[in-house]
This record gives structure tokens, C-alpha cells and sequence, in this order.
């Protein structure tokens, strides 16, 4: 076995040395009727050519591949270049563990702080960790954040932020002395319902959680969102489940909010299937000690020079265990340095043209589907790249299967997750649709008339 | 000698850009946003041409130790080698589907975590397996609320977690986000747990006891099944840390030994890479009674269509993360076992306690042994006897190539080195890291000022920790840095 460097010799030289004749010794304290079990029922091993064989016989199963998608709903679909899969992909970056060892892991962690450094500026807040799991888990985690920090025990949830991220959220504060509630929306405009939120709030509500672009892709006021919560003393946790929208709107820091966490799969990440992907999390100066997962610091070597470190792990469960900020450890760093590498790439210019294009080529369908009676976008006004389709002449799914028949996966049918969603697509648009293939679209709706 | 290349942000210049990506065909006429929420700026943001980039990442990468570049013995982490065909097919476009893409045009994708599902319950002898969960301090996160859950349906669900003392600092930290509060026990003078001590604890407020297993001292919980019996008879549950599976994979199932529920981390046992801290995976298996309780979205596969299908809702704990966890490295851990086969199974165990045990004999001579039941996958040696501590010691490797072995952990061992080589290291390298340690140590005793300096040949020296916490820089801005 090509993984196993040890020979026979070697193996006969260590045992002789150990003091044991048979490997059979070393399991010893192991329950002897239980050990070494039949193995015969797995597969035999497979050599690299046969295992490049087989796997690739089971991903041609998928064919997801063949098709025109417009599927988002917090997966990205966007452009990569190269630099970032060729850079990524080297070992030294692939294959070390969290830098304990800073003097030899200055590498990932300068790599960390450049990330942290350009979180903050694009959510426009003070502080940013090195990663969360994903945006799910970044949303609950944002949750107990606030909760932690304002010391209450009641949070307000929008009931369109992502439905997943809101099982999530109930997942997590389930078992803890914590309540949650939910905050509708406004039919007409797809915002977060300012009058119920005034309504709900009270002095022991921590804060208010609202998703921008919310879940069915339009822009909410967070001006208004936070300042609402400042008012009450409490606090506004924006989340973003599409990053890229951070390029092109106001960020989350000028338009008051607290704590801004999300999904930046659109960073430099593959579909993958919906993971690995990258949770990421920044908030206001004064909520660093709260803050869960990894921080990386920049500090001084014993010659004074420029040096990286992992910081504030008292916050940690290594050292506070059951006291500590979050059970986090190992989380998604390798993801936070491909978004790092593909901000870099992106650079200011790419990144901003890359975040209009998505907006743009999404207002372009939005125009063009106007000519149709059948079908009707249903927030027209500031939505970002992702917008309700309503099917107003037959079923949702009568509407999405003739689409596939002709190669195109149209959207994401949103009472695939609640019977209370609406009864539509969730039609997302990125950067790589070109105006032939939205003019593919356009065309195969428009022959269901 | 290395240096650590300029920020990013500094190298950066109006004009500079590092992509090429065709134009937008449509014109700014169509933007439907109001003005008020339009971003003008980001500030700052880096501007480097492609050449740049490569430079500086490429400069970066060379700062770092990794598997790939030299032995990388940090205990209870299993660094083991990252098999390079596992990166290329989980690279594989065809994998790289959406996650809310209809089912029967991901059926390659659903195989592959059906597939993966059967492996571990086999190999562990649990029943049900999820595979969503992101890493290991997740999946205990996840094995705890189906515990929860599990108790609450049979009445209530009990208020203590019973935890060693030897335990990692994720066991605490999980059982407490489900919401129990914690009892810690301690370990014997083997560095194991009592049943009686264990039986001691036991009344009706338990609801579950968290054994690593082998704990952090490298040693086998040999009581483990008389422990599992006297929890369940007490309604409790036994809940295995399964973090060092990679001592008795193929071995030993731990659901013969009477776990209720077990957490893997793929990025130990089954060889898928840290990636400088994650992405992970930490799969969890549970006995029969618990099936009903796991996480959705769970995959079913029908056995005469040979079909899979995904269930969203069931009576379970609900969502634990987004679509179907981190997909790509479950492929990566289904390729490494399909390359084992059932004649690797357990000689990766085999090779990987021989390997420690030979570290053992080498070092004991040298180092006091606080705990000396046998040693199975890693070995915690302490700096008590030592004029010098643990973590110079640990500096001092750095000068060697070598990764210095996890420190101070477990807590209950004064100055712990836990040294986990794995079965992925030769002879020859282990030769060469004992050769070390006699070196360093012999300094030490001669002349320990060089260990108390060290490392004298890394990219920077030792840096100041403690700096770092006060002054924390924890970003560039352009007038601090500049």
C-alpha cells in the first residue's frame, strides 16, 4: 500500500524492539472477543487508475451539468480565475493543521489577516474573525452573539431571511435559556415588516436578525432596521447569504448595523454541491471578546520584527471549555484563503464590475419578462441578482418541468421549503449568464404562454 | 532566510488588475436600485496585476510547514499524509452540482454520501449515520442534541453531562450549547476511568457521559464496556469522541463496544487535509433507538430502482448546517477508503500504534512517562524531571523541520507532550525525529539557553503572544502600517 511507508523489515524491527511478537500484542487492552472482526464484507482495495475509473462512472451520474441553471437561493454559481485553484491547491496550503505553530505557519496565517482585513472593509465594520462552518451556522452564531452581548434573552427573527438558516438558528438556541421570534414581511414589497418589528420589540430583545438581499433577493432597509434596534437598545445582525452583493450595496457599517454575518461561497468557492463553503462573521469594535471562532493578530518576534498569530483565545474552548464563546475548532480556513486569493484577484475594479454585472444581467430579465402576462416578476423595485418569478397559467411544477425538457433548470420552487413560502421560483442570475442565455430563457418561457 | 512578503495592500496601485473577465452587454440604464442603497467605493482594496498575486501567495506558501513538507506529529490531530488523487476527483466538475438541483440530476452526488453513510456504520458498527455536520466540535454539538432529543421524548432530558478530565476542551464546550451543564470526572492513576468512579456519578439527572476513546493519553477506555452497561441501566447514554479512530479503525467497531452515539473527523482517520484549519468533517453514527433523531436532509436510496431520494423533515433535530454538509470532502474520504480496501482496513491502525509505541521506547529513557498503560496511537510524555519547558522544547524542533508535537494538552499532565506520528511516517523519519529530541535534549541539559531562544532558524523568531492580545492588530489599516 502505497500510503504505508513502514516495511516488513521495518514493522519486524519494531516490534522486535517494543517487545511484542505479533501486531495482535498491541490491542491488547481491547476487548479480545471483539477484535479484529471480519473485513471480507468490504470492497478490495482499488488501484489509482481503477479508483479514477469508478469515480468517474459515478460523477457522470450527475447531469446536473448539461443544463442552463438558474438556481441560487444562497449557492453562487460565479466565475473563478485560475490563480485561485492553482494557488489554493499547493500543499503547504492544503495540508497543514491550525497554526499552533506560528514562527512556521506564517504563511496561512498573513493569508488570514489579509482576509480579515478585507471582510472589514467590504461589510464596512471594524473586526472580522478567520471563518465560520457556513452562512447557516454563521446566522446562529451571529444570533448568540447578540444574545450574549446584550444579556437579554429574546431575539427577533425576519421570516425571509434563507428558511434554512432559520432551521439552523432554531437548532442552535433550541436547548438554551433563549426565545425567538418571528418578524413577517410585507407581501407587497418583500421587506421586513417595519410595523410588526416596532410591535414586537421590548426592552428584553436583544436584537433583531434580517437577511439583505433577504431570501427572495430584495434589498431591505438597514438604515431603518438598525437604527430601530439602537433606539430600543438592542442590536441589528444583518445577514448576507449572497457576498458578492456586498460590492455593489451600501455596506452593512454605514448603514448602522452591528454585526453583519453570512455565506461568502461567491468568494472564490465551487458550487461543490453546497459545501465546503465559508461562513464569515464582522461586527462593531465592541463585540471582539464576544466573538466565536478564530482571530489572527499581528504582533512582534523577539528581534522586533513584523509577525502573525492566533489571538483572544481566552475566548476559546480550549482554554474556557464549557465557557467559552462557541464550541468552534476546526472550521473553514482553507475556504477564507481562496476568498482571500479571489478578493485579490478581483481586485477593486473586477469585484465591483463583477457585482453590477450580476445586478444588471438580473434587471435585464426582469425588463424583458415584462412583455408576459404569464409569468410576473413580483418585486420589481431594488432587488439584487435573484428575484420572484410568479407562474400565473398553470402549475409550478407543470412550468419547471417543460423547462428542463428544454435544458433549463429555471429556479428554485419556493414551497419546496414551507407551505407558507410563496407559491413561485426563486430565479437567480450571475455573472456568468450571457445575454443569449437569458434570451434563452425569455424565449422557452415565453413558448408557455 | 524566508521573510515574510509585504501586505497585499500595500502593493497595490490604481490601475493594477489581476483578472480578465468578458464585459457586462448591458448598460447602467437598467439598474433598479434606489441611489441611497448604491456602495461608491471599497476602500482600499487591493489593486495587483496576476504576476503579483502568484508571487505573493507562492512567497506565503513557502512560510508554511505542512504533511506534504516534513513530519508533523501533533498529537491526537492525525496528520497523516493527504492522498493526491483525492484532491483531483473531488475536483471533478461533474461533482460540483447545486445543491437545490433536482434529485435525479444529482444521483452520482446522493451515491456518493449513500455510499460513504454505509462505509462508516460498518466500519463503526452504528446503525445510522449523518454526514453533515462540518467538523468534530460540530458533530458533538450534533451527538448531544440527539441525545437531547432522544431523553425529552422519553420524558425529559436530564440536566449533566458526565466529561473526564482528560477530555478536549470541544467536549465541554458542545454538551454545553445543547444545554447541559458539565460534571467533570477524573481519570485513575492509569489514566482511565474507573467504573466505579464513573458509577459513582450516576443518578437520574445524567443524561450522558462523553468518553473519548482512546483518550487523549493515547490509552484504550478498557472499561468502556462495563461503563456503557452501568450508564444504560441508569437510562444514560454513552456518547464516543471518536477523534482517534485512527487507533483501532478496522480493529475494534465501537458500536460492539457499546457506544450510543460516535463522532469521526475526516480530516484525521480517513487522511481528508486540515487545510490549515478546515474545512473538516464530523460524520456521527448512532445506535438503532436514535435513527429517527438525526439532522436532515438525510438520503434514502431505493434498493430496486437503485434510486436516492432526499427526506427534508422528520422528527429529528432539525438542520445543523446548509444542504448537505462539506460535500467535497466526503468525496475525498470516500476515495482514500475505496484506495484501502479491505486489506488496508487495519494495517492503517497496525502501522500507525507501532509507530507510536516505537517513539515510546525510543524516548522513555529520556523523558518522564506520567502514564504508563499501553500506548495505541500517541504517546504524552511531561517536562517534569526537565530544567527547560515544554513549549522551548517544542521551539527548539522548529530548527529541525520538525512540527513540534501538540503542547500543555491533555491538561491533567504537567508540561504534556503528545506525540501522534501516525502510519504514514517511515522508519527512517521517526529515527530522525528521535535523533532530534536526543539532541534538543541533551542541550538542554548543557547548554538550555539555546531551547529558550529558539527557534534561531524560522522564517521569524518566537513571537509575542501576549503582544498580539494587548495591542490587537487584527487588521491592515493604511495608517498603522504604513
Amino acid at each position: 500500500m502505497r500510503y504505508f511507508p513502514l516495511t516488513d523489515t521495518d514493522r519486524e524491527e519494531i516490534r522486535k524492539s517494543i517487545g511484542i511478537k505479533e501486531n495482535k500484542e498491541l490491542f491488547a487492552d481491547l476487548p479480545r472477543e471483539k477484535i479484529y472482526y471480519s473485513l471480507q464484507d468490504f470492497p478490495s482495495a482499488l488501484a489509482e487508475d481503477e479508483i479514477l475509473k469508478k469515480f468517474k462512472e459515478i460523477a457522470k451520474k450527475n447531469r446536473y451539468g448539461e443544463y442552463l441553471s438558474f438556481l441560487g437561493g444562497g449557492a453562487y454559481n460565479h466565475f473563478i480565475p485560475e490563480v485561485v485553484d492553482h494557488l489554493s491547491g499547493k500543499g503547504e496550503f492544503v495540508t497543514p493543521y491550525t497554526p499552533y505553530q506560528p514562527e512556521v505557519s506564517q504563511g496561512s496565517l498573513q493569508a488570514m489577516f489579509e482576509y480579515q482585513t478585507m471582510m472589514t472593509m467590504l461589510t464596512g465594520l471594524d473586526v472580522s474573525n478567520a471563518s465560520l462552518y457556513d452562512g447557516g451556522t454563521a446566522a446562529a452564531e451571529g444570533v448568540l452573539l447578540a444574545l450574549r452581548k446584550a444579556r437579554k434573552k429574546r431575539i427577533l427573527i425576519a421570516a425571509n431571511l434563507h428558511p434554512e438558516y432559520i432551521e439552523i438558528i432554531n437548532t442552535y438556541i433550541r436547548n438554551l435559556d433563549y426565545k425567538a421570534e418571528i418578524i413577517g414581511f410585507d407581501k407587497d414589497k418583500g421587506t421586513v415588516d417595519l410595523n410588526e418589528l416596532e410591535k414586537k420589540f421590548d426592552d428584553k430583545t436583544a436584537g433583531i436578525i434580517f437577511q439583505s438581499p433577504n431570501f427572495f433577493g430584495v434589498v431591505e432597509d438597514s438604515r431603518k432596521i438598525s437604527a430601530f434596534a439602537h433606539q430600543q437598545k438592542a442590536y441589528a445582525v444583518q445577514v448576507i447569504a449572497e457576498a458578492m452583493s456586498m460590492a455593489f450595496l451600501t455596506p452593512a457599517g454605514q448603514n448602522g448595523v452591528d454585526i453583519c454575518v453570512g455565506e461568502a461561497q461567491s468568494f472564490g468557492l465551487p458550487l461543490g454541491f453546497g459545501g465546503p463553503y465559508l461562513g464569515f462573521m464582522a461586527a462593531k469594535k465592541e463585540f471582539i471578546r464576544q466573538m466565536p471562532g478564530r482571530i489572527v493578530g499581528q504582533t512582534v518576534d523577539t528581534k522586533g520584527d513584523r509577525g502573525y498569530v492566533l489571538t483572544l483565545s481566552t475566548r476559546e474552548q480550549h482554554i474556557k471549555r464549557e465557557k467559552a464563546t462557541s464550541n468552534i475548532c476546526t472550521n473553514q480556513a482553507w475556504c477564507a484563503l481562496r476568498a482571500a486569493m479571489y478578493l485579490t484577484a478581483m481586485g477593486k475594479k473586477g469585484l465591483r464590475e463583477i457585482a453590477k454585472t450580476n445586478h444588471l444581467n438580473t434587471a435585464y430579465f426582469v425588463k424583458e419578462s415584462g412583455k408576459f402576462s404569464h409569468v410576473n416578476v413580483k418585486y420589481k423595485k431594488n432587488f439584487y441578482n435573484e428575484i420572484v418569478l410568479e407562474i400565473k397559467n398553470t402549475t409550478l411544477e407543470d412550468f419547471t418541468g417543460k423547462l428542463e425538457a428544454e435544458g433549463i433548470l429555471p429556479g428554485i420552487p419556493l414551497n419546496w421549503f414551507s407551505p407558507d413560502m410563496e407559491d413561485a421560483l426563486l430565479v437567480n442570475f450571475t455573472e456568468k449568464h450571457k445575454k443569449k442565455d437569458i434570451d434563452r430563457l425569455i424565449a422557452a418561457i415565453g413558448e408557455l404562454q | 532566510m524566508k521573510k515574510l512578503p509585504e501586505l497585499i495592500f500595500a502593493a497595490g496601485k490604481e490601475g493594477k488588475v489581476g483578472y480578465a473577465y468578458s464585459a457586462c452587454e448591458f448598460g447602467d440604464d437598467l439598474i433598479a436600485v434606489d441611489a441611497e442603497h448604491l456602495r461608491q467605493d471599497i476602500e482600499d482594496f487591493p489593486q495587483v496585476s496576476e504576476v503579483e498575486i502568484v508571487r505573493h501567495y507562492t512567497n506565503l506558501s513557502h512560510l508554511n510547514h505542512s504533511v506534504d513538507s516534513g513530519f508533523y506529529p501533533l498529537g491526537s490531530c492525525t496528520m497523516k499524509y493527504n492522498p493526491k488523487i483525492n484532491e483531483k476527483i473531488a475536483a471533478f466538475e461533474e461533482f460540483s452540482a447545486h445543491p437545490y438541483s433536482p434529485h435525479h440530476l444529482v444521483q452520482g452526488n446522493l451515491e456518493v454520501i449513500k455510499d460513504l453513510e454505509e462505509w462508516l456504520c460498518k466500519l463503526t458498527g452504528m446503525p445510522a449515520f449523518t454526514l453533515t455536520p462540518a467538523a468534530g466540535a460540530h458533530g458533538e454539538f450534533v451527538g448531544m442534541q440527539i441525545i437531547r432529543k432522544y431523553l425529552s421524548s422519553k420524558g425529559e432530558p436530564r440536566k449533566i453531562v458526565l466529561i473526564p478530565d482528560s477530555a478536549h476542551g470541544t467536549n465541554p464546550a458542545s454538551a454545553h450549547f445543547a444545554g447541559y451543564e458539565i460534571k467533570e470526572i477524573p481519570s485513575n492513576e492509569e489514566g482511565i476511568l474507573d467504573t466505579a468512579v464513573v458509577k459513582e456519578h450516576l443518578n437520574e439527572d445524567v443524561a450522558a457521559l462523553m468518553m473519548t476513546n482512546p483518550n487523549t493519553l493515547g490509552i484504550f477506555e478498557k472499561n468502556i464496556v462495563e461503563i456503557a452497561a452501568a450508564l444504560h441501566e441508569n437510562g444514560s447514554l454513552l456518547y464516543m469522541d471518536g477523534a482517534n479512530m485512527n487507533a483501532f479503525m478496522g480493529i475494534v467497531r465501537p458500536g460492539d463496544l457499546g457506544a450510543d452515539v460516535l463522532h469521526l473527523n475526516l480530516h484525521k482517520t480517513f487522511a481528508t487535509p486540515h487545510g490549515g484549519g478546515g474545512p473538516g468533517s464530523g460524520p456521527v453514527g448512532v445506535a438503532a433507538h436514535l435513527k429517527e433523531f438525526l439532522p436532515v436532509p438525510l438520503v434514502d436510496e431505493n434498493k430496486d430502482t437503485k434510486q436516492f431520494s432526499v427526506r427534508y423533515f422528520n422528527e429529528g433535530i432539525g438542520r445543523v448546517k446548509n444542504y448537505y454538509g462539506n460535500f467535497l470532502v466526503l468525496v475525498r474520504a470516500l476515495v482514500y477508503l475505496y484506495s484501502l480496501g479491505r486489506e488496508n482496513l487495519d494495517k492503517v491502525a497496525e502501522d500507525a500504534v507501532l509507530n507510536a509505541n516505537y517513539i515510546r521506547k525510543k524516548l522513555e529513557p529520556l523523558l518522564d512517562l506520567p502514564y504508563k498503560s499501553r500506548t495505541l496511537h500517541e504517546v504524552v510524555f511531561s517536562d517534569k524531571n526537565l530544567n527547560v519547558k515544554t513549549l522551548d522544547i517544542a521551539k527548539r524542533l522548529l530548527d529541525f523541520g520538525i512540527h513540534p508535537f501538540t503542547i500543555y494538552f491533555p491538561l491533567i499532565v504537567h508540561g504534556a507532550m503528545m506525540i501522534e506520528p501516525t502510519e504514514t511516517e517511515s522508519k527512517e523519519t521517526l529515527d530522525a525525529f528521535i535523533a532530534a529530541m536526543k539532541q534538543v535534549l541533551q542541550e538542554a541539559a548543557e547548554n538550555p539557553e539555546i531551547l529558550e531562544n529558539a527557534p534561531h532558524h524560522t522564517p521569524v523568531r518566537r513571537l509575542d503572544e501576549v503582544y498580539a492580545a494587548r495591542k490587537l492588530i487584527i487588521k491592515w489599516q493604511k495608517e498603522e502600517n504604513n
